[in-house]
């Protein structure tokens, strides 16, 4: 549309063509931009059409209840929010130990919209706030990449993120979880400070700490933003790059950064006592002692400069081997050596399944297989190589913090399956600068191939829309070194490219002729050319197919309610919303219900009643509480929950129905985590073999645990084998009685089962002694060491 | 039209009332009763009580006014009183419905007793008789015992009464039917001549008896019946001139019979469906109005997907189920919301007002609505609204505030207690509104769009740098 006006208007005169088509391009990549926010927005949108609009899985529902929280209270009373209805009886400081930034930002924009008297609920803002925030995602990355490698790259790059599956995978609408604004304040962030890099200016510089305090606000992955930077800056210094727009992207960023950060309550003074931030500031000394040298070298002839250098190189290591000794003993003095237990697992990938089981048990913590490489960023693992190359012709400022940031992120996706979300954006980035570079090269040989085009002008003047874009990359680049050369103050950016635009034709042509001789000499064969830029389209159609069925499919399932397709028709498994609506309300207001950590978060919001503990797991020694309460005998167990208060216990049992991911399959972590602290309770005793089994050959252990018995009481009576379907096989030991807990609830399907705690019996003579006696009999070692072990009596 | 805007405050109503009293004309024991008969009708947690009076002016002078007596825990539990008077006899018999209010008597006997009047059409002379018919409707009347059940156990409960008529009148023969929902009555108190014949039981025909006498009796029964209550139900009728009334109606249920005890096994319950939990209940059935749309129905965590809509040209009907069996004393909370076209209910009336003709009522069947709250939104910028409702309501204004209003939105609030399916009638709220506001919302849009690009154009267009 926009090429044949394009054509018209560049009779008169080169400078008006350009302008016209400078405006063209900018409406162009504008409407471009807004439909990639709208394709990012309702790709997420699957599972509300799907399913229903509904918080998914567990932090969400957290999330949601904090925002609750925030919207009836006000912002006061949430900063001092102690929550006495999670990890009873100690409770939890909310307000100090979340990160506010995505409650916060759902709050406003809830507040925004009643106030302007539209009556959305606090939820349906907190289902959506992901996909809005995606589509803000998807323009970040455009202005990132076009920071790095002009508007062509960029909107490419921000079309991949936009339908990345790994971003999909966290911010589906209902996917209410930090990391759904973390991104986006991740890629703004980098993107503010390339800006700053680019162009010097300390008006983007404070841009850039006010983005990097809102990804401090959001997620605990700003560190590495605070690594990560520094290490640019360092890479920068290194090869010979530094600038003065390097110092004034860096320095701000710190001292601002740093301030900024430790205004945030969970953050705190952490941003300059451990050991994540340190680097930042050893990067801040560099960096200072180069712009000194700097500085000296511009003053002192090279003679004298020799001199100064030698003199202060001989004193100066000598003072830094003394502090960084100082540190290195500080730092050493500490258990973790400053690290917190998930960075250390990042270094030492390792680390975690050695010590801490309760950072293992978490499945997205573990390392990722290939195939999840695959299926989560799906053709760009291949573009991403092509990027990096692209990156190094030429290599600037921007594009070695591309490559970085791309080869870092590499190693921690390695690491974490979770943290492949940072990896995502990075390799759209790249694929997205590799798939812009290579439509250019086979679009301009195919076009320079062309018959009828034979003059430089009318190549220039032919040139399609894909080509603005091009044109513009061309025009950044050369406004590059004028900037810089200039030194200029802050100024609108449309105001440079209207001074761009008023070149002198003649520059314009020059550079006109220059770009056809380049031209020339990147042309490859026309039917080559072709071929290849089917095969990219039909690589990209791929990753667009991939994408939607990925989204729609894989990762649109709001997880407490399953659904199957069988031959009859739809079968909706809503038990757990079930149970939780039975829990709020058909028991008291003040009841404690015990359960695995996994559903504390839904319990506490949806039942609304007080838990022992919840997937926050800031306290190991509660979780191996109730680990050992689940993994020791009733009585035992009775005795540790009745300690504890509890009224409810609450299991998930997924044998009936074939449900894999229940508590039994959980067990052997509860095992884990309660032997880890409390000694008496030893894994290989619910090992056969080194198998954990729950059939004939379990042992007696496993079946006189309560897990074992909550989840299969009276299970026989449901088909007379008791065959449970995940384990496909018949269990161990079918008719029991419960001596101290009683069936309360079952859900429809039997997924999830709740036992209250019968209170304690009037003491009877004759009857109490005897059962005394047996039970003594049998399992007195195992008692005594309860008694001794248990915390809380 | 006007005459039926009864819908008055209630101390008013007293007032009157009293007012009327203190000039009454006709003293009671003007009447005598010369025959009654009295069917109690148990066979569900409604009880339904139709009584038969044939009145006789014994006295003198002609009197309109018939006092009907009933104990204070009955006026408790009194959700209806209707009365109507029957003309003709036998096939050809016609009913006029009376006017029926309570009232207090100056001479009012030692027991305390409540009374209501009946206001007959026409004043009956001397020596003249008429039959009036009278529906007493009670509620949470039935106290079961044991209080607690187990799953497997079914409900049992009391029903007390008296076996004679209570009436301010000398009643010469009267007879009572108590019809039990099932032939298992595991006692009665027997007052000869008293029989019990199948699910009925006969207390009488006991002649002449004075004024004021009573005979308590009680009776023990099985009621599995679900004994389903909402303890409050708010409906909203949102009205949108641009075609739609959009309802959105919020339960508090809750099961009212014999408390659940102890164990609540699954295994038990779904494969002894016989025997087990007789007198909880899964489904619930809504009829709804014909034409509805959208139909949801969820409570505040989420959609509950058991439910199922049958619509034809009549009526819909949707059987929900709520999350979980009932069980006595278990609550469930869920919300309806459905979408009707404006057309069926909005009318215009003759002095250009318009009027939104509706039910009075729950569409959940056979409910009782401990307290039921209707709240009608008009749209914004209508004046003027007044609610007419066939029985006595409370009723107060607020203003609610919903997409993008500015001045608010006039809401009628109707609050009625106790209500029983027998109420269910129409009732219309009358208000003024001009077209033109209509439009407002949209021009308002249209208007801060419009701000939004001009300042966008005067941005760009000014430079605000200071070195040139």
């Amino acid at each position: 549309m926009a090429a044949p006006e394009a054509s018209t208007a560049a009779v008169p005169t080169l400078y008006t063509n350009n302008t016209l088509r400078n405006a063209f391009g900018g409406v162009l990549s504008f409407f471009i931009l807004l439909l990639i926010g709208v394709l990012a927005f309702s790709i997420r949108l699957f599972s509300v059409i799907k399913y229903e609009s509904v918080i998914h899985e567990f932090d969400p529902y957290f999330n949601y209840r904090v925002t609750q929280f925030l919207t009836k209270k006000g912002i006061y009373e949430f900063w001092n929010w102690f929550d006495d209805r999670t990890w009873y009886p100690l409770g939890r400081v909310i307000g100090g130990t979340v990160y506010p930034g995505l409650t916060l930002t759902a709050g406003t924009i809830w507040w925004l919209l009643n106030s302007l008297n539209i009556p959305l609920s606090v939820e349906t803002v907190c289902v959506f706030t992901a996909p809005i925030f995606s589509a803000f995602a998807s323009w970040a990355t455009y202005l990132l990449t076009k920071e790095v490698k002009g508007a062509g790259a960029g909107l490419t790059s921000a079309v991949l993120l936009a339908m990345v599956p790994s971003y999909i995978s966290r911010s589906v609408a209902g996917s209410y979880d930090n990391e759904a604004v973390a991104i986006f304040a991740l890629i703004f962030t980098f993107y503010l400070y390339l800006k700053t890099l680019n162009t010097g200016s300390l008006f983007y510089a404070t841009l850039n700490s006010l983005a990097y305090f809102y990804m401090v606000c959001s997620w605990g992955g700003y560190t590495f933003i605070i690594n990560l930077i520094p290490m640019h800056v360092l890479l920068c210094i290194v090869t010979g790059r530094y600038s003065s727009r390097l110092y004034i992207a860096y320095a701000p960023l710190v001292v601002l950064g740093t301030l900024l950060a430790a205004l945030v309550p969970v953050v705190g003074f952490n941003a300059v006592m451990t050991s994540e931030h340190f680097a930042s500031f050893l990067v801040f000394i560099i960096i200072h002692v180069v712009a000194f040298v700097y500085y000296i070298k511009g003053i002192l002839s090279p003679k004298m400069f020799k001199v100064a250098v030698t003199l202060v190189v001989t004193v100066g290591l000598a003072v830094c081997c003394a502090v960084i000794a100082v540190l290195i003993a500080l730092v050493a003095s500490s258990p973790t050596k400053g690290w917190s237990g998930r960075s250390l697992s990042l270094l030492d990938p390792t680390y975690a399944s050695k010590y801490i089981p309760i950072i293992a048990s978490v499945s997205e913590h573990q390392p990722p297989t290939w195939p999840s490489y695959f299926m989560d960023i799906n053709v760009l693992a291949f573009l991403v190589p092509a990027g990096i190359i692209a990156c190094f012709l030429p290599l600037s400022d921007a594009s070695s913090f591309v490559v970085l940031y791309i080869a870092t992120s590499v190693y921690f996706s390695g690491v974490m399956v979770r943290l492949m979300l940072v990896l995502a954006p990075a390799a759209c980035i790249t694929s997205g600068i590799a798939l812009s570079e290579a439509f250019d090269v086979l679009t301009g040989s195919i076009k320079f191939q062309l018959p009828g085009v034979t003059s430089n002008a009318e190549v220039d003047a032919g040139e399609t829309s894909s080509d603005t874009s091009e044109a513009q990359t061309d025009e950044v680049k050369a406004e590059k070194p004028d900037d810089t050369s200039k030194n200029r103050p802050l100024k609108k950016s449309k105001k440079k490219e209207r001074e761009l635009a008023e070149n002198p034709p003649a520059k314009a042509t020059a550079k006109a002729k220059a770009k056809a001789e380049k031209k020339r000499l990147l042309a490859l064969p026309l039917e080559a050319s072709v071929i290849s830029l089917l095969l990219l389209v039909v690589l990209g159609a791929f990753y667009v197919v991939h994408s939607v069925w990925a989204a729609a499919e894989a990762y649109s399932a709001p997880s407490i309610v399953l659904t199957t397709r069988s031959r009859d028709g739809l079968h909706v498994f809503d038990d757990f919303r079930e149970a939780y609506a039975w829990l709020s309300h058909n028991t008291d207001v003040n009841d404690k219900v015990a359960s695995w950590w996994d559903y504390g978060y839904q319990t506490t919001a949806m039942a609304n009643r007080t838990v022992i503990v919840d997937n926050n797991t800031w306290n190991n020694t509660h979780i191996a509480t109730v680990g050992t309460a689940m993994s020791s005998p009733e009585r035992a167990a009775w005795e540790i929950f009745h300690s504890l208060d509890v009224k409810y216990v609450l299991v998930v049992f997924g044998g009936l129905i074939g449900y894999p991911s229940d508590d039994i399959n959980k067990f052997l972590w509860m095992v884990r985590i309660g032997g880890g602290v409390f000694p008496h309770i030893k894994e290989p005793d619910y090992l056969r073999d080194g198998q954990y089994r729950i059939d004939s050959q379990a042992t007696p252990t496993v079946l006189n645990c309560l897990m074992y018995k909550l989840s299969y009481y009276r299970f026989v009576e449901t088909d007379g084998k008791a065959y449970d379907r995940v384990r496909r096989t018949e269990i161990g030991k079918k008719y029991f009685k419960l001596t101290h807990f009683e069936e309360v609830f079952t859900t429809h399907h039997w997924m999830v089962r709740i036992y209250k705690l019968k209170p304690l019996k009037n003491r009877i003579r004759g009857k109490a002694k005897k059962s005394k006696l047996k039970t003594s009999s049998t399992s007195s070692s195992k008692r005594s060491g309860t008694k001794k072990k248990n915390p809380w009596q | 039209m006007e005459a039926r805007i009864r819908a008055r405050v209630n101390l008013a109503l007293t007032f009157f009332a009293l007012l009327f009293f203190v000039a009454g004309s006709s003293p009671p024991r003007q009447f005598v009763i010369s025959n009654a008969e009295r069917r109690i009708d148990l066979s569900s947690h409604i009880i339904n009580v139709h009584l038969t009076l044939k009145v006789e002016n014994a006295g003198t002078r002609p009197a309109s006014e018939v006092v009907l007596a009933l104990t204070p825990t009955e006026v408790d539990h009194l959700a209806m009183v209707d009365a109507s008077a029957i003309k003709g006899k036998r096939k050809k018999t016609t009913s006029l419905r009376l006017e029926v209010k309570p009232t207090e008597l100056p001479d009012a006997p030692p027991i305390d007793t409540k009374y209501f009047t009946i206001y007959l059409a026409n004043p009956l002379n001397s020596g003249e008789s008429t039959t009036l018919e009278v529906l007493y409707v009670f509620t949470h009347f039935l106290e079961p015992f044991p209080a607690e059940i187990a799953q497997s156990e079914s409900q049992l409960v009391f029903y007390h009464d008296t076996a004679l008529i209570l009436s301010s009148y000398h009643i010469k023969q009267q007879t009572t039917f108590i019809k039990t929902p099932s032939t298992k009555v595991e006692s009665f108190i027997r007052m000869e001549p008293t029989n019990r014949v199948g699910t009925e039981i006969k207390y009488g025909p006991y002649e002449d008896r004075p004024p004021y006498s009573i005979s308590p009796i009680h009776v023990h029964f099985e009621n599995n019946s679900p004994f389903a209550v909402v303890e409050e139900l708010v409906q909203e009728i949102e009205i949108s001139h641009w075609g739609n009334i959009q309802v959105t109606e919020h339960y508090k249920l809750i099961h009212a019979g014999a408390r659940h005890k102890g164990v609540f096994s699954r295994v038990d319950y779904q494969s002894r469906q016989s025997s087990n939990g007789a007198s909880s209940f899964r489904y619930l059935l809504a009829r709804l109005p014909p034409r509805v749309h959208s139909v949801y129905y969820r409570d505040e965590i989420g959609n509950i997907s058991s439910s199922h809509l049958r619509t034809d040209s009549l009526k819909s009907e949707l059987q929900i189920e709520p999350r979980y069996p009932l069980f006595g004393g278990w609550k469930a909370t869920f919300v309806i919301g459905y979408g009707l076209p404006l057309q069926d209910f909005l009318f215009e009336s003759s002095d250009d007002k318009r009027y939104l003709n509706f039910t009075f009522g729950c569409p959940l069947i056979g409910m009782v609505v401990d307290k039921l709250t209707i709240k009608v939104v008009l749209p914004e910028g209508s004046t003027d609204p007044s609610p007419v409702v066939p029985f006595p309501v409370e009723h107060h204004l607020e203003a609610k505030y919903s997409s993008l209003d500015v001045v608010g939105r006039t809401v009628v609030v109707l609050e009625k207690k106790n209500f029983v399916p027998m109420h269910n009638s129409h009732f219309q709220v009358y208000y003024s509104f001009k077209p033109i506001f209509m439009l407002a919302e949209s021009l308002m849009l249209a208007s801060a769009f419009f701000m939004l690009f001009v300042a966008c154009v005067a941005y760009i267009h000014i430079d605000l740098s200071i070195r040139k």
